[in-house]
């Protein structure tokens, strides 16, 4: 990569991040609300989930849940509203290509995601949350993570008016909230809602976390699910994914 | 000014969407260091033109060189040496004025000083202010810093003017004339026909897609001369007298409009003076004689009129 595309994935980058910073609603979704989840449920045991550890369950959900929140909803609204501004299609005649402007929206969302799970990991180990396992094996699940919802969330970006993506985007974030085994065990849920869940890449993303960090071994069954979502998903978006709204 | 290589050539270029045929055949060049511009009314074909030539539509049929580059395949050639400013849209609303220029600027090799360009635009008091909340002639203006700020030779201009008050549209045009004249080629679309005879060396009419007329703004309206003198003044003159006066039947001398008055014939030295007479005669005060030739925008209608003439 020579030094000129560096410094305009960098400069990019640094534009996406302030944006993000800039937009308060989507900073509430990607911290507030994975925050708020790992204390209030490690506090309250309203389900009657009755686990030994609460925080051992929830840091893990709720790093899976961050990663939702940025890698689909942060992304994927913010990508659409680019879309309808015109924006994606400016960048299309300027030297940064389509390569460069994804690398940018990479590094703004792995930045962010650093950011969500220093402060989980810092209010979990506060809350009495101890690290087992392999953490690499986590870092590498929850990169597989984001490509799989970055694939969702840039699908829906690319194919819907922007203000349809933001409803289906928030949607969608509350559906596989519910049905992602996030802040609490899947178990719980009826035995076919169970199944549809054990399907989706939200579940499939925090039942490995959990597995990695547990000192368990990681289900097969829920990395094939995760991996299929992270291959598909990304694929599907580059096939549909419209430039100009 | 020819040069070598064109710095745009369009051969028998067609672009459809679906059944309807945006452009269709169009030919034109424009020369290196010229002040290109594109009329013709909406729906004529100039933006599908204008975005083929940027990379963004692919052409049904014909031949489109940009730079001497096919603007698709060479794409990644030709962008750094293109700035775009698009007809709307193309904004962060998020950013502010100079943080999106110090963006693009990142993306070009020798970029100009973002502060010095969005002097030179008159946005330098909105530097701080989100683009979300600048006015339209604002954003108008940031759009062109933009397509400006990579130093580029040449540049597409799709209704820059649009939505501008009468400075700011001064100020574009001032900096549009020194683009000029540092050598950078300039195509650009207006419905404003002031700003094609004010700026643009050669313009090119098209209607429905096709070309109806190509040349320096003076060729087509001395050759749309006619056989008409114009002028204006008070309303409700009597035309038919007039007429008697300079030895013209009824129904030749015409107020077309309230205070415009239409003399079909030729402005003849002889004619004119007649006509001084008769003025001075009935104490009658014009405000502007005009004869030969028609405007750019006389030619234009006359041009793309629904029946295409």
């Amino acid at each position: 990569m020579s030094a000129s595309t560096r410094r305009a994935i960098a400069a990019q980058a640094r534009v996406e991040l302030l944006l993000t910073i800039r937009r308060g609603e989507s900073l509430v979704v990607s911290l507030a609300i994975p925050v708020g989840i790992l204390v209030f449920f490690t506090k309250v045991d309203v389900t009657q989930t009755s686990l030994k550890d609460p925080v051992q369950f929830l840091v893990p959900g709720t790093l899976a849940l961050a990663v939702m929140s940025t890698a689909m909803v942060s992304l994927g609204i913010a990508t659409g509203y680019e879309r309808r501004y015109g924006v994606l299609k400016r960048l299309g005649s300027t030297p940064l290509s389509r390569g460069g402007l994804l690398a940018a929206k990479t590094i703004s969302v792995l930045a962010l995601e650093v950011l969500q799970a220093a402060v989980l990991l810092g209010v979990g180990a506060a809350l009495g949350w101890h690290a087992m396992g392999s953490i690499a094996a986590a870092v590498g699940l929850l990169l597989v993570g984001t490509v799989a919802f970055a694939g969702v969330g840039l699908f829906l970006a690319g194919l819907l008016r922007a203000e349809a993506n933001l409803a289906a985007a928030n949607g969608l974030f509350l559906l596989l909230l519910f049905l992602g085994g996030m802040a609490y065990p899947l178990a719980r849920l009826p035995g076919f809602l169970e199944t549809v869940a054990r399907g989706l890449p939200a579940a499939a993303l925090s039942d490995t976390v959990r597995q990695a960090l547990s000192a368990g071994s990681v289900s097969v069954g829920a990395l094939i699910t995760l991996g299929a979502w992270a291959v598909g998903a990304p694929l599907l978006a580059a096939r549909t994914f419209r430039w100009e709204e | 000014m020819p040069s070598a290589t064109p710095a745009i050539e369009v051969a028998d270029l067609e672009k459809r969407y679906g059944d309807v045929r945006a452009v269709d055949g169009l030919a034109l060049t424009v020369d290196a260091g010229e002040v290109f511009g594109l009329l013709g009314p909406n729906g004529a074909g100039k933006t599908t033109t204008v975005e083929t030539l940027e990379g963004y539509r692919r052409p049904d049929r014909g031949r489109v060189r940009v730079l001497g580059l096919d603007p698709i395949r060479d794409g990644r050639q030709l962008r750094p040496q293109i700035g775009v400013m698009l007809q709307e849209g193309g904004l962060y609303p998020g950013v502010r004025p100079l943080e999106a220029l110090r963006l693009f600027a990142a993306y070009y090799e020798h970029p100009a000083e973002p502060e010095a360009l969005l002097e030179r635009v008159g946005l330098a008091s909105a530097r701080g202010t989100y683009v979300r909340r600048l006015s339209g002639g604002q954003q108008q203006r940031l759009s062109l810093a933009l397509a400006l700020v990579g130093r580029p030779s040449l540049v597409f201009l799709d209704e820059p003017t649009a939505g501008m008050d009468p400075r700011a549209r001064a100020t574009t045009w001032e900096l549009i004339r020194r683009l000029s004249d540092d050598g950078v080629t300039v195509l650009l679309t207006t419905h404003a026909m002031d700003e094609a005879e004010q700026l643009c060396h050669r313009v090119a009419i098209i209607n429905a897609g096709r070309l109806v007329a190509c040349g320096t703004p003076e060729e087509l309206t001395l050759q749309a001369a006619s056989d008409e003198t114009r002028f204006s003044a008070p309303p409700g003159l009597d035309c038919t007298s007039l007429a008697t006066a300079v030895g013209l039947g009824d129904g030749l001398v015409i107020e077309e409009r309230p205070g415009a008055y239409l003399v079909r014939v030729d402005a003849t030295p002889q004619l004119v003076a007649t006509l001084a007479i008769w003025l001075r005669d009935h104490d009658v005060r014009i405000g502007e004689l005009r004869t030969g030739r028609r405007t750019l925008e006389e030619v234009f209608l006359n041009l793309t009129s629904e029946d295409g003439r």
